[in-house]
């Protein structure tokens, strides 16, 4: 097993279920897939996609009908219960409701999978007192969850999720119920885990934002496919599949009521800092260009998102700005299906 | 009329009410319980799904609920001699106590369960916790508070059915109201014991919801 081999491979991997008038829904259809150690990578889809069955595929909460998935080189299909009980010791998992225990307090919580693991009962209160410290709510130590807020809930959660020293971690959604500045705080978290920590982070998201946030690559998972895969900012310049260039915009009817002349699609994708580069454009040509769509946001001082402008009717002022655009180190591109 | 000797057969009469009804409800949750794990646990969804097993013993806890109390304490009074040696008496009145409220309080502990969030458990089995440990680390523990609500009510439902059973010389309050007020006429007697009745229904009840009250960390 070297250390350059998948952590998780997936082959071939299809599910459905059975309805209730016994009807077979397909979920997921020959997904394959490969995710590397250390990375942060990130499954995006609409809802009812299939994303969330797909990472209960990764630990076996929901067995494949066919295909596998291999785990640090292991095919989880040949465990034995007992064998799997044991590797999920291994894979931590965080979810959008973050299924704490109501009837324990955060350090028993975090508790909670030493003990499963059948670890001596100080030694474990004594890691998930450092756990706890390390998710930033030390003071939270016997608080019980209904004491706690969402995101001081979520993080009881991660430290549960990292108490066995897992190799992966799983997140389901793991930003969905929490305000923008609490999922600030967790993505920021889970990113300073996989960097302190080393551990591989799966994330399953709806959200753009979360990928962009954290992410280094990206599957999009469309009608129980997966449209496409690759480094997120390749990805989120280029979107080469249907599905993509859905995810990124969002709001279809509001584009098509642009019908006007050419328009160009500009990506910040971290390169260029947040500096106003639209407006700067329009002082120095002296000319207005339409913002038809925009999606932008400031992560640390560095600019992410993107932004559609129609250019102005005169060809050679539209190819100027380009040029413009491009030499403040801007992704740029003419889109035509806007047009 | 209510010489000592009467105040001290209403204390017994109390007492044995007290003793039947509370080894009944011990033995009963020793057999209801695990039947109730067991519903849950083996339904279609469940931590092992055995259907043809819930099925059966849905079957079975339905048949037994849908027997009028009285009829089961006369249909079993050979099941009863058999364990206890005599159909008859406190002990014996035990016998189909157990039998009437061991299914019910499966039921009533299957709901319990099945209260708690789907998320706690399917976390539980992301760390790889087995069936058992889910069952006595999770399912039980953060059920706590409703299954002490539900055991005051098995238990004060054990008390009136305990009272039925005075009809074959099962001892206890209930076993005075006949003897004295449906065979003697004195409805003064038969008012006391029902008072008394009341008073050690609204005590086990009372203490149950708050103890479930003062146990449930959810609400705080």
């Amino acid at each position: 097993m070297s250390e350059l081999d998948p952590i998780i491979k997936i082959e071939d991997l299809s599910k459905s279920f059975t309805g209730t008038t016994g009807e077979v829904i397909e979920v997921l259809k020959d997904i394959n897939l490969e995710i590397y150690r250390g990375d942060i990578f990130g499954i995006i889809g609409m809802s009812g996609a299939g994303k969330s069955t797909l990472v209960r595929c990764i630990n076996f909460l929901e067995k494949p009908d066919a295909g596998k998935v291999l785990f640090d080189g292991k095919d989880l299909s040949s465990l034995s219960d007992k064998e799997l009980y044991r590797v999920r010791q291994s894979m931590g998992m965080i979810f959008q409701q973050f299924n704490l225990l109501m009837q324990r307090t955060a350090l028993d919580n975090v508790c909670f999978p030493l003990e499963i693991a059948g670890i001596r009962k100080k030694e474990a209160r004594e890691k998930a007192r450092g756990l706890l410290e390390l998710v930033g709510i030390p003071d939270k130590l016997q608080a019980y969850p209904s004491q706690l807020s969402g995101g001081q809930r979520q993080r009881v959660a991660i430290a549960r999720a990292l108490a066995t020293d897992p190799k992966i971690l799983l997140c389901d959604e793991a930003t969905s119920a929490l305000d923008p500045s609490t999922t600030r705080g967790v993505l920021e978290l889970l990113s300073d885990i996989n960097q302190r920590l080393g551990v591989t982070i799966v994330v399953i998201t709806h959200e753009m934002a979360v990928v962009e946030g954290i992410c280094k690559k990206v599957a999009i998972i469309d009608q129980h496919h997966i449209a496409e895969t690759g480094y997120v900012d390749e990805v989120f310049s280029r979107p080469k599949s249907q599905a993509a260039k859905r995810l990124f915009y969002p709001d279809d009817a509001k584009i098509n009521s642009f019908v006007g002349s050419r328009c160009c699609r500009i990506v910040f994708d971290g390169s260029s800092s947040f500096e106003p580069v639209i407006a700067d454009m329009v002082l120095k040509f002296r000319t207005t260009v339409n913002i038809i769509f925009a999606d932008t946001q400031n992560i640390g001082g560095k600019a992410f998102g993107q932004i559609v402008i129609q250019l102005p009717q005169d060809n050679m002022t539209a190819e100027k700005m380009m040029d413009y655009l491009k030499s403040k180190d801007l992704s740029v591109e003419e889109v035509k299906e806007f047009v | 009329m209510f010489n000592s000797v009467m105040i001290k057969m209403l204390l017994k009469g109390s007492v044995q009410t007290l003793y039947v009804s509370i080894i009944s409800s011990v033995v009963a949750y020793l057999i209801g319980l695990p039947l109730g794990i067991l519903l849950v646990t083996t339904e279609k969804d469940g931590l092992t799904p055995v259907t043809w097993l819930n099925k059966f013993l849905g079957v079975i806890i339905n048949l037994l609920r849908s027997v009028p109390f009285l009829i089961l304490v006369l249909v079993v009074q050979p099941f009863t001699r058999l364990i206890i040696g005599t159909p008859l008496g406190p002990k014996a009145s035990i016998v189909p106590l157990v039998i009437a409220s061991a299914p019910y309080i499966a039921r009533l502990v299957e709901s319990s369960i099945k209260e708690i969030d789907r998320g706690a458990i399917e976390a539980a089995q992301s760390m790889g916790a087995s069936p058992f440990q889910i069952i006595y680390k999770v399912m039980l523990p953060e059920a706590k508070p409703s299954l002490i609500v539900g055991s005051a009510i098995a238990v004060t439902t054990i008390v009136g059915y305990s009272a039925m059973t005075g009809i074959v010389g099962g001892g206890g309050l209930g076993d005075i109201a006949i003897r004295y007020g449906l065979y003697k006429y004195q409805y003064d007697v038969m008012l006391i014991t029902v008072v008394l009745l009341v008073i050690i229904v609204q005590i086990i009840q009372e203490v149950g919801t708050r103890m479930a009250k003062n146990m449930d960390k959810r609400t705080r």
